[in-house]
């Protein structure tokens, strides 16, 4: 079954004729420059502060667990571990209810209701983290340790994921509040992306005699599969960089836990929380070296994802099956 | 609309201009916020003492504020820890501490129908260390004779920011117990045992608060006005002090004998029988020769004003106010302020 082939992308180059044209050329090209070269002195100038703690550390910081600011001994693992984790439980959660959400209100949804839901979800978006967080303190926290995390180490507690004394707070608690927090920015661009494929795509699998699943399946997500994992790499952005609400609910504790139940730390967490205070030299470069490991895992995961993209056949391609 | 925005704008501009911006001295200040509701209060109280002066204050931090002065970006710094001997020699020149008013850090907890609760800093100690897992440990239950505790495990909860209010606690526990003071030490963080971090002193209580069986400690003022249930704790007299302004006071009273000369002295565990021992003094940091004479003046008057009649505004801030005798060294001190060996602050 073939289905329509995508539009092919014409490379526009338009020889510079006026003056007009090469100014805006230059202009453009300049505003593009200056962002590489911001990245670029972001970095310089994070190697430069981290460099005392790369010196005494060196890759030890990468794979110790110690946070000693009092004994000035620094390892960063926790916070990597807790980053990570947090992001991958907030995409679990937020994957699966976001992109459906965004399906519903582009294929299903009576016309009448998709602008309230699309108006909430992106109040939603705009709510601050510190509000999440005064909420995971007081609503969710509560919630967890008094019915869910019982019921969890009651049915599943056989797993490490769900052992330990239930605080409430926790890795837990830290998954779900950033789940939240990302559902709004899949939800929107999801939809966003599903409402412009065009509609010949899904008249041909219709026509080819395809279920609404099949053309949703087939047609509409494939189409905009490149799209969608802009989306999930949006939230999972939000994901690894959020700080307030995040550090108010998962427990702050620098140490790497198997279980969900128990308190973890993350990069983002660690600097906001430590910054203001930290007085020493080492401690001060230790603290941005986080942030420049931060810096570096967002750009690994974001790598990884396009290339998973990439490897599952590219980003728009003729579809044949 | 749009206009209306222009016509908002505009005025925003002209009236920006229109401060009479000549005659009037900007000094700018940053560090601490734990005192930084007292210090707004002292800096916009002083416009009405002396009108040609405004102050500008960033709570950035005890850390940032000492950076800050120590690189000379701003007139004054404040923090909540005494520098220590190195910053104050990698300093340009010789500065101050000027001791402002007092905080104390009290320890709250989550137990059914809130009891009054006593502890002594050794029980303090090793609950904070992981030695002490239970409610009805027999070290707590031998202090509280009389409360029924519950055979529920104890949930630490610290401040997960770098803190001042951490750093009064801990330098207490160092104090009393050498296990902490060797495996744990002080510092605006720590490397904690045990417990869950909570951000701020809201943080803190809202888990407190969430968390039946927690124990976490915060400001004086900030339980108070939450109406936190406190702990009493033993002081160096052997007395079971409830944490308060006027007991915090004390400690500082009963620490005014063995007061050093530069004010940089840790008040916890001081002696006296009224003195409840977590407390701590936040300072001032102020160049002893000044750069600016106007600015030097204006600053010097200002401590000296703070250090008398700014007291009265403590108690309403639930601050505790600095006793008469540690005034007095101040007053000795500020008269210390020179520009270009010249002393700021006329004899009064």
């Amino acid at each position: 079954m073939a289905v329509v082939a995508a539009v092919p992308r014409v490379e526009v180059q338009a020889a510079p004729r006026n003056l007009g044209d090469q100014v805006l050329r230059v202009v453009l090209r300049a505003a593009a420059l200056t962002l590489v070269l911001l990245v670029l002195a972001m970095v310089v100038a994070m190697v430069h502060a981290s460099w005392p703690a790369m010196r005494a550390f060196g890759w030890r910081f990468l794979v110790s667990s110690t946070w000693d600011p009092v004994a000035e001994q620094f390892g960063a693992l926790p916070f990597v571990y807790g980053t990570l984790l947090s992001s991958l439980l907030a995409l679990l959660i937020a994957v699966p209810l976001g992109i459906g959400a965004a399906i519903y209100l582009a294929e299903l949804a009576p016309a009448w209701i998709r602008p309230p839901i699309a108006f909430l979800v992106e109040l939603v978006a705009a709510v601050p983290s510190v509000i999440y967080g005064l909420w995971g303190i007081f609503v969710l926290a509560p919630l967890l340790r008094v019915w869910v995390q019982p019921v969890l180490g009651k049915t599943l507690g056989f797993l490490p994921l769900f052992q330990g004394p239930p605080y409430g707070i926790g890795m837990l608690a830290a998954g779900i509040i950033l789940a939240i927090m990302v559902v709004p920015y899949i939800t929107a661009v999801s939809r966003e992306v599903l409402l412009a494929v065009p509609n010949t795509q899904r008249e041909a699998a219709l026509a080819l005699g395809a279920t609404r699943w099949e053309t949703t399946r087939i047609a509409v997500l494939r189409y905009g599969r490149s799209g969608l994992v802009g989306a999930i790499l949006l939230g999972l952005g939000r994901a690894l960089g959020e700080t307030m609400a995040v550090t108010m609910v998962i427990g702050n504790r620098p140490e790497v836990a198997i279980s969900l139940f128990a308190p973890g730390y993350t990069m983002a967490s660690v600097v906001a929380n430590e910054f203001a205070e930290a007085t020493s030299d080492l401690y001060l470069a230790a603290l941005i070296e986080i942030g420049l490991l931060l810096f570096a895992v967002t750009v690994v995961v974001n790598a990884l994802a396009r290339l998973l993209v990439w490897s599952v056949g590219g980003p728009v391609k003729a579809i044949r099956e | 609309m749009k206009t209306a925005w222009i016509m908002a704008l505009a005025l925003l501009v002209t009236s920006a201009f229109a401060q009479p911006a000549a005659t009037q001295t900007l000094i700018n200040g940053a560090g601490a916020t734990f005192p930084y509701p007292i210090y707004s209060k002292w800096f916009d109280e002083y416009t009405k003492v002396d009108p040609e002066v405004r102050f500008n204050y960033q709570s950035i931090g005890s850390g940032g504020g000492i950076k800050q002065v120590t690189a000379r970006t701003v007139d004054f710094g404040a923090t909540d820890g005494p520098m220590s001997d190195e910053q104050l020699k990698a300093a340009p020149s010789e500065l101050l501490h000027i001791p402002t008013v007092l905080g104390a850090v009290v320890a709250t907890y989550n137990l059914p129908n809130s009891p009054k609760l006593k502890f002594t800093g050794e029980v303090l100690a090793d609950v904070f260390l992981g030695k002490i897992t239970k409610w009805n440990d027999p070290k707590i239950t031998a202090l509280n004779a009389g409360v029924s505790l519950p055979d529920q495990p104890i949930v630490v909860v610290h401040r997960s920011d770098g803190s001042g209010t951490t750093y009064i606690f801990v330098d207490y526990l160092s104090k009393i117990s050498s296990e902490w003071d060797k495996k744990v030490g002080r510092g605006t963080s720590v490397n904690w045992p045990v417990g869950l971090g909570g951000k701020g002193n809201e943080g803190v209580s809202g888990q407190v608060k969430n968390q039946p069986g927690a124990l976490g400690y915060v400001e004086l003022a900030y339980a108070v006005k939450n109406n936190l249930p406190v702990a009493s704790v033993k002081n160096a007299a052997d007395k079971f002090v409830t944490p308060s302004i006027a007991s915090t006071t004390a400690a500082a009273a009963g620490a005014a004998k063995s007061m050093p000369d530069d004010f940089r002295v840790s008040l916890t565990n001081p002696p006296g029988d009224e003195a409840y021992p977590i407390a701590s003094f936040t300072w001032l940091l102020v160049y002893r020769d000044q750069p600016n004479e106007l600015k030097g003046r204006a600053l010097a008057k200002f401590l000296w004003w703070m250090s008398h009649e700014g007291q009265k505004y403590a108690d309403d801030l639930l601050y505790a106010p600095l006793p008469t005798p540690v005034v007095k060294q101040i007053e000795a001190k500020i008269k210390q302020i020179t520009y270009q060996g010249k002393p700021l602050l006329a004899a009064r």
